[in-house]
């Protein structure tokens, strides 16, 4: 969407010429600054001073039993992260939900965008409003719903599955069927990847889709040779937070297992790992490096995304924003 | 039967597209009803008695209790009777391995019965027997009235924060032009990507050294000074309302803040409120940073923590632990229902402009 924005580059370039700033211009700086003050002091104590301080802890041995016995330890938070395989494993456990939710949610996602913004498709404000509707559902709500319909014995998940001769898993105990546990009940969050990938393709101009036929092409090339691409910005935008949501997994995760990690570590999480270390065994500097780390991991994904974007993301407008 | 394809009439374009509609209907119709299955399981346990919740022999789906027979101030269980090859519904008066005494329930005065086999062997008589008093029982023991109370005053006080800050920084980013401002605005949508993990140590430390945790104030305070996601939304919002009508309005004297206040945020009523009902959700959602303030502090939890506990706590009553999601959920999702459209459209405003 083109923005008053774009035009003031040019204006601030003008500003730089001239040193002195005219009266209008302290007017819109003084107005300006004024207005934004809260986010300013608010970035400032609850951002910035608490990120760089986070960084200084990571550097200590913070306990906050004993917050006077504090040392600098230097690297020594930093290398028994190398070593410690809770780490190790609750990066697998991250990485491996990432992997497998990341696809699923936004096949899901798509398919309900299509279904929702299908011209043969009656009462679809009503589809739309209850397909989004679980993403309104308090999330240790839908933990406590999911858990019981996962339930081996009463849960309806294998009461079908049985029904129709199939497998029956004991998903929330299995090191293996938790993950598909997980992604189902995430798939009742696809409501605002829904809305947003749906908006997305109701932007694409139909003249595109009218030449598309005239060259012939089915309704399936349609979908991957225009559609993607057109609503690629809204792909890229959902899947950077996608990813970096797995790193910030926590709610699901505590609220399934008790915050136990299990079965086996397998829902330990990076988020849920942080947790117990700063909170349950109240190793605050090693929480703080943990955090770091995990600030850097988000900071490298989306660096390496928006480096990629390039080749994959198209701005109708080309203006890249 | 086999035809030719020149046998199939061809049908018209308007039974193709009816052809069309029921398909897709029906599909997005059975798939809804899979998507919300869930809910059904949540109605149908919460209302389940304990004995059918441990019974394996009890109906599946359906909340049923045994059936009983009263007679003489005694209440005997009923039983499916094979006699004779009919199959009676008979209650139970004295049972034994090998043979049991029944009585007709249609005609007790005629004494007991007497069956030759292994009781265990026969099927009880189930009758539908919803437990509503479940979600009394629910709501006492989660004690549901301070849980909501709390969620309310963070819920309700949070909002207002969020919301008047936000405004107030979105239209300064709105409406004026300086040095810098590109960057900060930058480096506020750059605040989306930051991990609350990277900051909340040294919060924690704050909050505590200066009294706050165990209090509400954590998860108050910090939304009175903006986030990202409402201030790109009413700067959005801001934007395409002419600056013509600040101008008008100045040029009558107004200052600025008058300006703010009288000319513009009248008009913004549908931003203010999709702003609201996010930051709202929000907190009634949030589990992390309550969990992280109030874990030692009970009587301040919010729904959020106090249903987890919940949940931890009566493992071996899923009926009342299904009860009180059902409890917890009703009233956002009753928001949701009557405040959708300006929700969504707040949704597809803040998730496609990006």
């Amino acid at each position: 969407m083109a923005t008053p924005d774009l035009v003031q580059p040019a204006q601030e370039l003008a500003n730089t010429k001239s040193k002195r700033m005219s009266s209008r211009e302290r007017e819109q700086l003084r107005w300006g600054l004024f207005f934004i003050s809260p986010w300013l002091i608010g970035f400032l104590v609850f951002t910035l001073i608490p990120v760089v301080a986070t960084l200084i802890l990571a550097f200590t041995d913070y306990n906050p039993v004993q917050p006077d016995m504090v040392q600098l330890i230097g690297l020594k938070n930093f290398s028994t992260m190398l070593t410690d395989a809770k780490v190790w494993k609750s990066l697998g456990v991250t990485v491996k939900y990432a992997l497998l939710a990341i696809p699923v949610t936004f096949g899901f996602g798509l398919m309900l965008a299509s279904l929702v913004n299908s011209k043969s498709l009656k009462l679809s404000e009503g589809f739309r409003t209850l397909f989004y509707m679980p993403a309104m559902i308090p999330i240790v709500a839908a933990g406590v719903i999911w858990a019981g319909v996962a339930n081996t014995q009463t849960g309806w998940i294998n009461l079908g599955l049985g029904a129709v001769g199939l497998p029956t898993p004991d998903w929330l105990n299995s090191t293996t069927w938790i993950y598909p546990l997980l992604v189902l009940i995430g798939l009742w969050g696809t409501g605002n990847l829904m809305l947003t990938l749906m908006a997305g393709m109701q932007g694409v101009p139909s003249e595109i889709y009218e030449a598309a036929v005239i060259d012939g092409a089915n309704g399936w090339q349609r979908f991957v040779n225009i559609t993607i691409p057109m609503i690629s910005p809204v792909i890229f935008y959902n899947l950077t937070l996608m990813l970096i949501g797995a790193f910030k997994y926590f709610d699901l995760a505590y609220v399934l297992k008790n915050g136990t990690g299990g079965p086996q570590d397998a829902t330990l999480f990076y988020a849920l790992n942080f947790y117990k270390n700063s909170f349950e065994y109240n190793l605050m500097g090693y929480g703080s490096a943990l955090a770091w780390v995990l600030f850097l991991i988000v900071l490298g994904l989306t660096a390496v995304l928006f480096a990629t974007s390039g080749r994959w993301v198209y701005y109708a407008g080309g203006d890249g924003n | 039967m086999i035809m030719t394809t020149q046998a199939i009439p061809k049908r018209s374009y308007h039974q193709r597209e009816l052809l069309n509609k029921v398909l897709v209907t029906s599909i997005a119709l059975f798939l809804l009803l899979i998507f919300l299955a869930p809910l059904g399981y949540m109605f149908t346990t919460a209302i389940k008695s304990d004995a059918q919740m441990s019974d394996p022999q009890a109906p599946v789906i359906w909340p049923h209790s045994k059936a009983t027979f009263e007679y003489n101030g005694e209440s005997y269980e009923l039983f499916n009777v094979p006699i004779d090859g009919n199959v009676q519904e008979l209650a139970m008066v004295k049972k034994t391995r090998t043979q049991s005494e029944f009585l007709d329930p249609d005609n007790p005065e005629a004494g007991t019965i007497l069956w030759e086999g292994n009781w265990r062997t026969l099927d009880p008589v189930y009758v539908r027997d919803p437990q509503w008093q479940n979600f009394k029982k629910a709501w006492d023991d989660l004690n549901f009235p301070r849980l909501f109370l709390n969620t309310l005053i963070i819920a309700g006080f949070g909002t207002l924060g969020a919301v008047g800050s936000s405004v107030f920084v979105a239209y300064g980013f709105a409406r004026f032009n300086f040095r810098g401002k590109n960057v900060l605005f930058m480096i506020l949508i750059a605040t989306i990507i930051l991990p609350v993990q990277a900051t909340l140590i040294p919060t924690f430390i704050f909050f505590s050294r200066i009294g706050w945790t165990n209090t509400l104030l954590p998860l108050i305070v910090p939304h009175y000074f903006a986030n990202a996601y409402n201030v790109f939304l009413m700067r959005q919002y801001f934007m395409q309302i002419p600056r013509a009508m600040d101008e008008a309005a100045m040029i009558d004297g107004a200052g600025r803040l008058r300006t703010f206040w009288s000319v513009i945020l009248p008009q913004s009523i549908p931003a203010l409120t999709a702003v609201s009902l996010f930051h709202f959700f929000f907190a009634w959602n949030d589990f992390f940073s309550p969990l992280v303030y109030l874990a030692s502090k009970p009587e301040l939890w919010p729904l959020s923590v106090g249903l987890q506990r919940f949940n931890a706590l009566y493992g071996r009553q899923p009926n009342l632990i299904q009860a009180g999601a059902l409890i917890t959920l009703v009233l956002p999702v009753l928001i949701f229902f009557f405040a959708q459209r300006i929700f969504m459209q707040g949704i597809v405003f803040t998730g496609v402009d990006k």
